[in-house]
């Protein structure tokens, strides 16, 4: 009964307060979508690193039968250069510039391109041989990387020395500004949304004083008074972050999955699956925040 | 049922107190006017049993229970032990007779077939049988009172208080909510009423405690809203005057006064 009754009072503070829900509504979408898309930008940068970025900064590509670079002109790499090469690694003339160096076969490189490209059609069409061997450095300085590349480069076995993290650290850098920029607009959009719902549920607290107060002279709980006003700024701001979970999960989904992914196949990029895992954060941090301003609000504006 | 023990109630420091000093004892079942002109601490007292606001000084037991000492959560099972009635009335416009009774019961968590029950018994209690269905605004101001007054006793308190119910009614109707309000004072709930009514207080011949400016005047049982008339007032008020006294000596000679807030609700 008193649920029922509690339900009833929500329906009609929602009823009765309509274009302000709507505008609560409104506003927590459009701030949570921001918050969204900061969060959507660092889990693609996440997924760009791959599985080496963070363990190493320079990766030395051995050749295979499908190189085209000038040195691997004698075919695949051979087990010898292979060994030279890890001597010439362990030597203390390179050893004093790395921490560690890990090889990586053909097949680990596989998995690991199907683990990074598991969003993208490019997946089917690679096999393990067309991915070259390597070895992954760990730099003690990343800045000596150029001694490691004229050192290699010209060594019998390996295709290219690459330095992955400089070809993609600016890339990451103007990821990092936007999403900074969408976090920034996000807050001042909370800010936003948490004063309108504050302001909302002290109109609603009011329009319905006379309620209240008779609720209270018959000695109704305190939880029964407070809960349909809290109820009422809770939904609607869970409505809106479930707009922005819905609107992240389509960007997701059809301009990153269906559109970019096809344009630019050697990127990876998030799935639509992978965007719905901000959507319980979202739905948490409206409900929340609704939930917290409609109550300090009543702590003032109602009386119980 | 409730007890006042020196109780002051200051609102405003520059200002002499709402109430000074007020020791004052209501028995259960018992029918109480409270008189006096505006601002003497009529709605002051009122307020004070509902704990709508705390003493400044004093102590205020409600049965049995000292009402400073009950916790904010709490205080809504007290409030359920007293329904209280306004000069406005206060019923809820959009809705109608038998939800605006039922409203005091939702809100509570009372179930909906024990509202289908009561709601009706309290509306032929008060006299408003067959306009269940009728809104606020078809009802004249004596049957709004009624609502008011269903709505106040229909989750059965202890003690009824009235805050000037008949202020906004002719003398006829004022006299049909009292037989209402007499009614249920003899089913056993305690009635408090606050009124400047004086046809009523005359024609009631209850007990009358007369306020001013904060302060107990005068407490007769079965007495006129003024002491008698001037002439014969005089002697008439010395003995009304003694005759209180007297009654308060002797209640606290057979009934000490006790600090265990538990004891004093066994009265």
């Amino acid at each position: 009964m008193r649920l029922a009754f509690i339900l009833g009072e929500i329906g009609s503070g929602l009823r009765r307060n309509l274009s302000m829900v709507v505008s609560v509504i409104l506003v927590t979408f459009v701030s949570l979508t921001f918050v969204g898309a900061a969060g959507l930008l660092q889990m693609q940068i996440n997924q760009m690193k791959g599985y080496w970025y963070d363990k190493v900064q320079v990766a030395i590509f051995l050749c295979n039968e499908t190189s085209t670079a000038p040195g691997c002109a004698a075919g695949s790499v051979t087990p010898e250069q292979k060994n030279n090469l890890e001597k010439l690694l362990a030597s203390p003339a390179v050893k004093q510039y790395i921490n560690d160096f890990q090889f990586e076969s053909k097949e680990e490189a596989y998995g690991h391109f199907k683990e990074q490209f598991s969003n993208s059609p490019i997946v089917d069409s690679v096999t393990p041989d067309q991915l070259p061997a390597s070895f992954r450095l760990s730099m003690k300085d990343p800045e000596k990387y150029q001694i490691i590349s004229e050192t290699f480069s010209s060594q019998p076995g390996v295709e290219s020395v690459t330095d992955q993290r400089k070809l993609l650290e600016r890339l990451f850098s103007w990821m990092n500004t936007a999403s900074l920029a969408a976090v920034g607009i996000a807050a001042v959009m909370i800010v936003c949304a948490v004063l309108l719902i504050a302001t909302t549920i002290r109109l609603s607290a009011f329009s319905r004083r006379r309620e209240t107060g008779i609720m209270r002279l018959v000695g109704a709980s305190k939880m029964v008074i407070q809960l349909p006003f809290i109820m009422e700024g809770v939904i609607a701001a869970v409505a809106g972050a479930l707009l922005a979970s819905v609107t992240l999960w389509l960007v997701a989904h059809f301009w990153l999955g269906e559109t970019l992914s096809r344009q630019i196949p050697d990127t990876p990029f998030i799935s639509g699956a992978q965007a719905l895992i901000i959507a319980p954060l979202l739905i948490a941090l409206g409900g929340g925040l609704a939930g917290m301003s409609s109550l300090l609000t009543l702590r003032r504006y109602l009386k119980v | 049922m409730i007890r006042f023990e020196n109780v002051t109630k200051v609102y405003d420091q520059n200002a002499r107190p709402a109430l000074d000093s007020v020791s004052l004892e209501i028995e259960r079942g018992e029918f109480t006017f409270l008189v006096g002109a505006s601002g003497s601490g009529k709605s002051t007292f009122l307020r004070l049993v509902l704990r709508e606001d705390r003493a400044t000084s004093g102590t205020v037991y409600v049965a049995g229970q000292n009402v400073a000492k009950i916790s904010s959560w709490r205080v809504p099972r007290l409030r359920r032990g007293i329904g209280v009635v306004f000069q406005d009335f206060r019923l809820l416009p959009q809705k109608n007779v038998f939800a605006n009774v039922a409203f005091a019961m939702q809100v509570i968590g009372k179930s909906r077939s024990v509202i289908r029950e009561t709601v009706p018994e309290i509306l032929k209690t008060v006299g408003l049988e067959g306009k269940e269905r009728r809104m606020p605004h078809e009802l004249s101001g004596g049957e709004q009172q009624r609502v008011a007054i269903a709505r106040a006793v229909v989750n059965r308190p202890g003690i009824l208080l009235a805050d000037e119910p008949t202020g906004n009614l002719d003398p006829i109707t004022s006299m049909g909510i009292m037989g209402v309000l007499d009614k249920i004072n003899q089913n056993g709930t305690t009635v408090v009423m606050a009124t400047h009514d004086d046809d009523i207080v005359n024609e009631m011949r209850k007990r009358v405690v007369e306020l001013k400016n904060g302060v107990v005047i005068r407490d007769e049982a079965q007495a006129l809203y003024t002491s008698m008339i001037p002439v014969v007032g005089q002697s008439r008020r010395l003995k009304d005057a003694s005759g209180a006294e007297i009654r308060r000596a002797e209640s606290k000679l057979t009934e000490p006064r006790n600090e265990n807030p538990r004891e004093g609700g066994q009265r």
